[in-house]
């Protein structure tokens, strides 16, 4: 299963061939449920890098079989609902591909015990939907959506990749099932923090929390099988299932930290209000679906939090189980509707709920479908979206924890509840009734692949509000218990009844809901006045994230970059230069200046003054002399000589020090080098693009800095001997071992044989690429200085470089 | 033995100067170059199976014993990177029987590769620090010479301002070279191992390693000194570029990672606290340029940059451990912190090991990645005659297996698992973290975003849209081809061996992403060695060596009571 499909364009069939694969996993999965219902959780673990605390370790309990069925059982119509949606598509096969592998990546996040295997298919989620946004790769937009989901999901993982390092640091092992059973939880360390800010970013980003939500409407360019399954029904609810999942260990269980609490129902309360009231002014289908997607999201992360902040552990447990009603719920509610809306853009082409009227009559299958899943969306009983907002009001009621907050979070969920009700109308209903709209070719039914989904997922949703004790309750309560951390012993003695007969009494819940519903169908009938009432408020959501993002991330973090680049890659070799020369200054020099002179030791101006004989006096005065003539003359002629004067006066310094053979060497270099050097000046232009003054007096003050600090070098060198030279070695056995009366020669060819042969290679590539540079012409040498100009790295790239690249007269060495 | 630690130097020079040789058969240069890249690789293997079961091993070239004659050694690391070395010059060669064009080709290509090739294998398994100098120039010198290999202008640009910044890290080298060896009189690395940790003068040997971290630093392109790389890599052939990312700036991470645990290995916080700003800041400028380019070629290069950051990092959290254990520095420690083997192993906390092993696994990993990705920018040359983003498009459903190499490489690259990004990545990330080292890990994680923004850059430019015609380019003032690639050699012929080396690298990152676990052992065996360097000097002195005793008593300074040393 975890191979993702090999992209096989074995005509229709291949559609059915992996349905059946899917449907094979779907029933494994449920074919669990017994088992898990008991409490008993399943693993595996294969070691993969331990030294990391990175496993292979995949284990099955309630939570994760929740996510396990909802990712199984909607791929499986998901994939069928595309073999026929996108048939005639060119690219089908790597749909497919993605397609599997996203679930592939989605089975393993859910199943993963060890965080960091959890990180890994986290991420490949990630790169996959990044893939499926941008299936329809020819059109701008959805390219540029798929990088805003990419980027904005990217980087909450890697805050997420932080977030869980730190936990796994923190708790001293990468697997969950430890952590649980060892009853660990993290708000004892120093890193809590750190970990839960870290991990929430994560979350937030993934599940399309404000403020980072505006990357999921953006994402429904992608086709409409792919907003179904991953922006509604599974990957957008990876960060619910996280958080659900790291509840015990972050949120402390029951009476958990505040901050967990308070930022999960503040920022996951905003968001459902937010997206409701959003979705509520659209018409476009699948933004409406987008934005009450985001709402719903809002909505479990609103729970989680409040799973922590239940006083005792009861009534942590029952809202958990309204939590994971809710999950189960909405995924067959919302994955219908948007199969609806694809299947409705399919037959008539339109995309605007408004334009669409009537469909219920050529459309039979789908506008069933249609209907119970907005009867289950609007919390209508007997559909199993009733029984998940009736438990969420009943134990927020009850066990809110009394304070504002609380009261603040019923409301909220009741706002939004009326708003739900008219987003359920508007996409479910809507498009059903009233006259036929007319069209250039007759709507009609879609194939049966196109509609099955839809009613297998409505079916599904009536079955489980009907008889929720088939298989609703057992993986409701079972999950329920993985996050809100019950003892398996605990398990059967969970307050969990999803029962219509237990729901179904009149108590304050009841009344909100139908309240709600009866405000929803009226606020359905009167949207229009809705819509331009709130007009005004329209522009914020655009204003705010997306607007922020967009400022962010290409006014400032480009615009960072742009800079930054200009600054620091600006084409000028002489800046380069001298920014190498600083570093060295900034590094070594302050290094060697910050200890204030204690580096030499002793009086070595002293020993200086003592030993220089006159001779070495004068050419060292003329070595300076040269240097400095070098930098002030205003003709390459004179530059030449003068280094010449610095090169043979070093020569007869090698001389005076007893070093004939060197100094011979020395003087034959000095003496072709400015034969070369003057042959070649006498071809180049005059000196140009001299530097300002001021510039000019920097450089100097540069050069005279690096100068100081050789020389430093070299007096801290001589107060602080560690060891005899290795030299007498090469003294004594020069003539007994090498056979040699030249010291320097049998170092040469014999000691350091090696380092020759390394410089000989030096000049027989320097011979190969001056033969080939002047043997290979550039072919339209016209047209490339147009492009070079374009390519270089920046204005002015070519012109302040006098350097003569070829001459590289290093000899070996040192003596 | 001696034999084999020779061979990865002897085997690409032979097959260099064969190829000056068959100078003009151009059927038997590329016979030449594709058995000496083998025989290279074959040798990295055999060395790394004989270090693995050994221990690092050591020989005297010429037979004159330890610190008097050039030792070759290898331990782990240099074995690894021989292995690298060895990799790519099979995958470079290969790939350039499609890719570099035959003009180029006849101008000496394989030669001037082969030479570099051996100065690279030279620079890793020298043990002698001024051995390691010439083989810098051989590299230098034969990696200017491929730069310019063609002759264009924009290359010959690039390639001065490479060469001028790199003769600047060479003289700064040899000037510390110098130093060191009026300091300690040896030019040996285990023996400096052993007589500089004697220094007693934290000034001298802060400012010598710093002069050194800043000469290597210009090598590996490293923050504010990498201006040579981008401007050098985009110019010539991809296939040449290519080589230079896989091994070039990693010559120069690899002399930081050898000088700083073997002879500067006590240095004070101070120095690490430079080196993690350095990389965090190399990191951050680097993917900034990458960010905003618009050129493949370019855009790689800038991340080149970016990476070596994640390189200098595992190194600095690693050093910033060691230093914080050792007590009071390197002053008051003197010659005893090296000396026995248990203090050391006290000082060096888990995460230290972990961290120096992460930079291994990133050297590999980016060897591996950035080359394969400047590969699919030679492919995507030869096939389009560009590289510009602005003129390509269609390639996703023109060449879809090239689109799933490129989308694995890439998404290697940004950290995306389970490739090998993503394993030196958390490595990395989890040793900076269990280091408190927080600033770093945010700099590493938020570069991870904007690579992976400069990557889906690429994709969504060059493969996924459709490629604007003719005539909107003309009126945009977009020239036709590129100076890289001659107006001969556009077309698809030899494109197949260039995508099936493109796809033996792709396979490679991902398996070896699957092999985490054996990787990593490697990846810690080599960090542990280097934190641990008494293996390494035994095998070059001998196994009474690593203890300072005897063999070097301070030099009296009356010994040298004169100005310069006459050291004969």
């Amino acid at each position: 299963m975890l191979a993702p499909a090999v992209c096989r364009l074995a005509g229709r069939a291949t559609g059915y061939l992996l349905a059946a694969v899917v449907g094979v996993t779907a029933v494994y999965f449920a074919a669990q449920v017994p088992v898990i219902a008991q409490g008993q959780t399943l693993r595996q673990a294969i070691a993969w890098v331990p030294e990391l605390g990175v496993s292979l370790s995949f284990s099955l309990d309630g939570l994760s079989l929740l996510f396990a069925l909802l990712v199984t059982g909607v791929g499986l119509f998901i994939v069928l609902y595309a073999s026929s949606y996108l048939q005639d598509d060119a690219l089908l096969g790597r749909f497919y591909a993605y397609l599997m592998g996203f679930m592939a990546s989605m089975l393993g996040l859910v199943l993963a015990d060890n965080i960091l295997t959890l990180f890994i298919f986290w991420e490949l989620t990630s790169v996959t939907s990044y893939l499926l946004i941008g299936f329809d790769h020819k059109d701008a937009k959805a390219r540029k959506a798929a990088l805003q989901a990419l980027v904005v999901t990217g980087s909450g993982g890697l805050a997420l990749l932080a977030g869980l390092v730190l936990l796994q640091l923190a708790s001293g092992t990468g697997e969950l099932s430890s952590m649980l059973a060892s009853g660990f939880t993290a708000s004892g360390s120093e890193l809590y923090t750190p970990i839960v800010v870290l991990v929430l970013i994560g979350a937030f980003t993934k599940s399309a929390q404000i403020p980072f939500h505006f990357w999921l409407p953006g994402a429904m360019t992608a086709p409409s099988p792919v907003s179904a399954y991953l922006h509604s029904s599974t990957m957008v609810k990876a960060g619910v299932y996280l958080l659900a999942r790291l509840t015990p260990i972050l949120g402390g269980g029951s009476g958990g930290p505040q901050g967990w609490t308070i930022t999960l129902s503040v920022v996951g309360g905003l968001t459902m209000l937010w997206g409701a009231f959003v979705a509520s002014r659209q018409t476009h289908f699948k933004r409406v679906l987008a934005y009450s997607t985001v709402s719903s999201l809002g909505m479990m992360v609103m729970l989680i939090g409040a799973v922590s902040a239940a006083p005792v552990a009861g009534a942590a447990a029952a809202t958990a189980a309204g939590l994971a009603t809710y999950i189960l719920a909405h995924a067959c509610f919302k994955g219908a509707l948007f199969m609806v809306a694809g299947a409705v853009d399919h037959a008539v082409h339109l995309k605007d709920v408004e334009q669409v009227g009537g469909l219920g009559r050529v459309m039979p299958f789908t506008a069933a479908a249609a209907v119970t899943a907005t009867i289950s969306m609007m919390g209508v009983p007997p559909l199993l979206g009733f029984a998940a907002k009736e438990q969420v009001l009943v134990t927020m009621l009850a066990g809110g924890p009394g304070s504002m907050l609380g009261a603040v979070l019923v409301v909220a969920a009741a706002v939004a509840s009326v708003l739900t009700v008219l987003l359920a109308l508007l996409v479910g209903l809507k498009p059903f009734i009233g006259p036929l709209m007319s069209t250039s070719e007759p709507p009609h039914e879609g194939p049966v692949r196109l509609w099955l989904g839809p009613v297998a997922l409505g079916v599904a949703g009536l079955v489980a509000g009907i008889a929720p004790w088939l298989f609703a309750e057992p993986i409701v309560r079972a999950a329920a218990a993985a996050v809100a951390g019950v003892p398996r012993g605990e398990l059967a003695a969970m307050p969990v009844d999803l029962s219509l007969g237990h729901l179904l009494h009149l108590g304050p819940a009841l009344y909100i809901s139908l309240g709600a519903i009866a405000a929803g169908v009226g606020l359905f009938v009167l949207r229009a006045r809705w819509r331009a009432i709130t007009a005004p408020l329209d522009k914020l959501d655009w204003l705010t994230a997306e607007r922020a993002y967009e400022a962010i991330f290409h006014g400032g973090v480009l615009g960072l970059a742009s800079l930054s680049t200009r600054i620091f890659q600006n084409g000028s070799l002489r800046v380069y230069i001298r920014i190498v020369m600083l570093a060295v200054l900034a590094s070594a020099g302050l290094a060697l200046a910050g200890s204030g002179g204690a580096f030499l030791g002793r009086d070595l101006l002293g020993d200086v003054k003592a030993d220089t004989t006159m001779i070495e006096g004068v050419l060292v005065s003329l070595i300076i002399a040269g240097a400095v003539a070098a930098t002030l003359v205003g003709s390459r002629l004179a530059a030449i000589v003068a280094v010449g004067l610095v090169g043979y006066c070093i020569a007869l310094l090698f001389v005076v020090f007893g070093a004939p053979d060197v100094a011979m060497t020395q003087f034959a270099v000095e003496t072709l080098s400015v034969i070369i050097l003057l042959l070649v000046v006498f071809r180049l232009p005059r000196f140009n693009g001299k530097s300002s003054r001021p510039a000019r007096i920097f450089d100097a003050g540069i050069a005279i800095g690096v100068g100081v600090l050789m020389t430093g070098l070299v007096l801290a060198a001589q107060s602080n001997l560690a060891a005899q030279p290795i030299s007498h070695f090469f003294a004594e056995r020069s003539l007994t071992e090498g056979y040699g009366r030249n010291v320097v020669n049998v170092i040469l060819v014999d000691f350091r044989a090696l380092d020759t042969m390394g410089e000989i290679t030096v000049l027989g590539i320097a011979a190969v690429g001056i033969w080939t540079l002047l043997r290979i012409r550039p072919t339209r040498s016209g047209e490339i200085s147009a492009t070079a100009r374009r390519a270089g790295t920046g204005p002015g790239a070519g012109h302040d470089s006098g350097t003569a690249a070829a001459e590289d007269g290093k000899d070996g060495v040192p003596s | 033995m001696s034999l084999l630690l020779a061979a990865p130097i002897l085997i690409p020079l032979t097959a260099a100067v064969l190829c000056v040789l068959a100078w003009r058969h151009r059927t038997l240069q590329r016979g030449i170059s594709i058995a000496g890249a083998a025989g290279l690789l074959a040798s990295a293997v055999a060395l790394f199976q004989q270090v693995s079961a050994s221990g690092p091993v050591a020989s005297q070239m010429g037979n004159w014993p330890a610190p008097f004659g050039i030792t070759l050694v290898a331990d782990t690391l240099a074995c690894i990177m021989l292995l690298i070395n060895g990799f790519l010059a099979v995958c470079i060669v290969l790939f350039s029987l499609g890719g570099i064009g035959q003009r180029r080709e006849a101008g000496g290509y394989h030669a001037l590769v082969h030479g570099m090739l051996a100065a690279v294998s030279g620079a890793f398994v020298t043990g002698d620090i001024f051995n390691l100098y010439v083989w810098f120039e051989v590299m230098l010198m034969a990696s200017f010479v491929l730069m310019t290999l063609g002759g264009q202008r924009g290359q010959l640009e690039g390639a001065t301002k490479y060469v001028t910044l790199s003769l600047i890290s060479s003289m700064l080298f040899l000037s510390g070279v110098g130093v060191l060896y009026a300091v300690t009189g040896t030019l040996n690395m285990a023996d400096l191992a052993v007589k500089f940790a004697a220094v007693e003068n934290s000034a001298l040997a802060v400012s010598l390693g710093l002069l050194f971290f800043v000469s290597f630093g210009i090598k590996a392109a490293v923050f504010p000194m990498f201006f040579w790389l981008p401007a050098s890599y985009q110019t010539p052939p991809p296939v040449i570029a290519a080589l230079f990312a896989g091994l070039l700036s990693k010559v120069g991470i690899y002399a930081i990672i050898r000088t700083f645990t073997l002879i500067f290995s006590h240095e004070p916080q101070m120095v690490y606290t430079i080196m993690l700003a350095v990389s965090g800041l190399t990191m951050v400028i680097g993917v900034f340029g990458a960010a905003v380019q618009t050129e493949i070629r370019r855009i790689l290069a800038f991340h080149s940059v970016s990476q070596i950051g994640y390189m200098l990092m595992g190194l600095a959290v690693t050093g910033a451990a060691v230093a914080d254990g050792l007590p009071g520095g390197s002053v008051a420690a003197g010659a005893s912190a090296s000396a026995s083997t248990s203090a050391v192993n006290a000082a060096i906390p888990e995460f230290a090991v972990m961290a120096l092993a992460g930079t291994v696994l990133f050297l590999v990993h980016h060897a591996i990645v950035k080359t394969n990705l400047f590969l699919v920018g030679g492919i995507v040359l030869k096939l389009r005659g560009t590289t510009v983003l602005a003129r390509l498009g269609d390639l996703y459903l023109t060449r879809p297996w090239l689109a799933v190499l490129f989308m694995v490489t890439a998404m290697s690259l940004a950290g995306v698992p389970v490739a090998t990004g993503f394993w030196a990545k958390l490595v990395l990330v989890r040793a900076g973290l269990a280091g408190g080292e927080w600033i770093i890990v945010a700099a590493a994680l938020g570069t991870g975003v904007l690579t992976l923004y400069s990557m889906t850059k690429i994709w969504s430019e060059a493969f996924w849209k459709v490629t604007p015609d003719a005539a909107d380019l003309a009126a945009a003032g977009q020239h036709p081809t590129d100076e890289a690639i001659d107006a001969a050699d556009i077309g698809p012929r030899g494109v197949p061996i260039m995508m099936t080396v493109v796809a033996v690298m792709a396979v490679a990152t991902v398996a070896l992403g699957v092999l985490a676990g054996p990787c990593y052992r490697v990846a810690e065996r080599a960090a542990r060695e280097l934190l641990e360097p008494q293996a390494y000097i035994r095998a070059v002195l001998g196994p009474t060596a690593g203890r300072p005793a005897s063999a070097s008593e301070p030099a009296p300074a009356a010994a040298s009571a004169g100005g310069v040393p006459s050291q004969r």
